[in-house]
């Protein structure tokens, strides 16, 4: 089997000849850069300074030579721009605060304050106020909340929806370049469109803009989606609407290279439990989720990638039947989110996407042969019958032992060649 | 007199706007600081923990009734410390050095208001002397300890051990609590508690100050 055809089957529920494997595809299932830069050395691959294409998370391109290495099966295409509004393009060199050589795209431009902190600021506009802070010493961003005062009166769905508008002639040709490299060496293909996320806390503070306006602060939006419910409502409705003429311009231009659409990273659940109720994900967001999924289905021949991190057992249902194929990074580190349950309940309606190894504990506090150990059990359980695409809960953190970056990838090959020997 | 259940409801449904209206309306009726706080509002508070711990209530009704105490305990603080008001336990909260995220903290360190403790919140990103300097200067009882990321869980075992060269461990109980965080992990580092969330946390402070739960 190819990468694509291995992918394809994994995601359509058939058992393929080994269980395919992510890492880099996307904003959630990567690595940090500093993780990326030790794979480098331990595999002997030349070196020179890691790409930092998402500097929020601080995630390192996974170029060719280490794909390969890796034995990764995916290949992504992201959005056009950075989370600070800055497009992907013209690196220059960076120091991370250990040290640590990198590059960034031309436009990530960042200051220190006094107590050492970096600040980084949106497009690149050092006149504009910062947008997130890195702590001295830090190895990730924290959006930095610029919410005006809301007068309840004066609020206007028009400004929580400054950031999604119809893609332009030149961000489509940008995304089919993408995709026409990306297809190119057999890989499946994911791409994120960008605009499709509903809600996603890590995007309503707009990081990305340089003086965002409505409703911005975390804690704000949180409440509003009990206490201004037609207001969340308006801005997904309308937010929707322009999603799927974005779809449609996508689907025009690259339809047939796509394999999966990245849809939406809204987290719905903690380590214990859920954010909200059964009953105000099927209000507020289902109507949404079925619209871009329904889309989709008649009209492309795509798979649709949900990610929430956390407790989302009792999601797990309306995911499905909002008509969601894939399901990422499935937390098995929260509750009720036991590998076995998850298989044996769902296992058949929706591919799971990571699970492969605990990135809060075992991946980096464990011996090595705790994550071989862990590795191959998770396979064990989530591959049998296709549906399952390897990738670890979410990025690969900071001041993960390479040897245990090592341990997981082993693992994996290690339960492909028992499987198949 | 103003019905104080008003204020009991208000909390209970995320209502800031009344809490504050008819706290300030007892207060100016002549009620004591301590008996609206005792007599209504960590009652509400109570009652909101428990619909949590039984998922009545989800994270945005947590907020909302938080911030409804706030904007009444906010009335009552001065007199509060005017009249030289005993809280539940003094608590210096915080989250560990080099971590940003204070969404978990600030709803534990609201919760913990609600249940009557007086709460230091030193924000986030928040280095191990300053909880020192804390304990020392508010002669707190209880440290409160969050983290988000793996990177930050060390964080915690070099505030505890800062407090311990400090020669201020034995003054206070340390609990501590996060996405990542574990009930052994809390062991190994060598805390007194963890709390899985703002209600188990509210709980666990009044056992480790011994006040009646």
């Amino acid at each position: 089997m190819t990468s694509k055809e291995r992918v394809l089957a994994a995601i359509g529920h058939r058992q393929p000849d080994r269980v395919p494997m992510d890492f880099g595809s996307t904003t959630v299932s990567g690595m940090h850069v500093s993780a990326v830069s030790a794979l480098r050395d331990y595999y002997g691959l030349p070196r020179h300074p890691v790409k930092v294409f998402e500097p929020f998370q601080m995630l390192g391109l996974i170029e060719e030579d280490l794909k390969q290495a890796l034995g990764v099966d995916v290949n992504g295409v992201y959005r056009r721009n950075t989370m600070f509004g800055v497009p992907i393009t013209d690196w220059k060199p960076w120091r991370t605060h250990q040290g640590l050589e990198v590059l960034v795209p031309g436009g990530f431009n960042t200051t220190t304050d006094t107590n050492g902190d970096t600040l980084v600021y949106p497009e690149g506009d050092l006149t504009a106020p910062p947008s997130a802070r890195m702590p001295r010493d830090g190895y990730f961003f924290d959006t930095i909340i610029r919410q005006e005062p809301i007068v309840e009166k004066k609020l206007n769905v028009e400004d929580n929806l400054e950031e999604f508008r119809e893609l332009t002639g030149d961000e489509v040709a940008s995304m089919k370049a993408d995709a026409e490299v990306a297809v190119r060496d057999g890989r499946a293909v994911l791409a994120a469109l960008g605009g499709t996320a509903f809600g996603d806390i890590a995007l309503v503070p707009a990081p990305f803009m340089k003086h965002p306006k409505g409703i911005r602060d975390i804690t704000e939006w949180y409440m509003s989606t009990t206490s201004r419910r037609d207001y969340i409502h308006e801005i997904f409705s309308r937010q929707c609407d322009i999603a799927l003429a974005n779809l449609a311009k996508l689907h025009a231009a690259c339809g047939g290279m796509i394999d999966i659409l990245y849809v939406c990273g809204t987290d719905f659940g903690t380590q214990t439990g859920t954010f909200c109720s059964v009953k105000t994900l099927r209000d507020l967001w289902l109507p949404y989720y079925r619209r871009v999924n329904d889309w989709v289905h008649s009209h492309t021949a795509w798979k649709t990638f949900k990610h929430s991190c956390g407790s989302v057992d009792r999601f797990i249902p309306s995911f499905i039947e909002a008509g969601f194929d894939i399901l990422n990074p499935v937390q098995c580190s929260a509750a009720n989110m036991d590998p076995t349950h998850l298989k044996e309940a769902y296992g058949e309606r929706i591919a799971f996407w990571g699970g492969g190894v605990d990135t809060q504990k075992t991946l980096p506090f464990g011996t090595p042969e705790e994550v071989r150990r862990e590795v191959v059990e998770r396979c064990r359980v989530f591959s049998r019958g296709g549906g399952f695409v390897f990738n670890a809960i979410h990025n690969v953190q900071a001041r993960t032992p390479v040897e245990n970056i090592v341990a997981m990838i082993e693992g994996v090959r290690e339960f492909n060649g028992a499987a198949h020997a | 007199m103003p019905d104080l259940t008003k204020l009991y409801q208000a909390i209970l449904n995320g209502d800031h706007k009344t809490a504050a209206a008819v706290a300030r309306e007892a207060l100016d009726a002549g009620m004591g600081a301590s008996e609206i706080l005792n007599g209504y509002m960590v009652p509400a508070m109570s009652e909101v923990g428990r619909r949590f711990e039984c998922e009545d209530y989800f994270v945005p009704e947590l907020l909302l009734s938080a911030r409804a105490m706030k904007a009444a305990i906010e009335l009552l603080r001065p007199l509060l410390a005017a009249q030289g008001a005993t809280p539940a336990g003094r608590v210096v909260i915080g989250t560990v050095k080099g971590d940003l995220h204070d969404i978990g903290k600030n709803i534990v360190a609201a919760m913990l208001e609600g249940g009557g403790f007086e709460v230091i919140d030193l924000g986030a990103d928040v280095a191990p002397a300053m909880f020192v300097d804390a304990v020392k200067e508010r002669n707190a009882q209880l440290v409160c300890l969050s983290a988000l990321l793996t990177v930050t869980m060390p964080s915690m075992k070099t505030t505890i051990e800062a407090l311990r060269e400090a020669g201020v461990r034995n003054r206070v109980k340390v609990m501590v609590g996060g996405a990542p965080v574990t009930k052994d992990f809390a062991g190994q580092i060598g805390a007194d508690g963890y709390g899985e969330n703002a209600a188990v946390a509210v709980e666990l402070a009044r056992k480790l100050v011994s006040v009646p739960v």
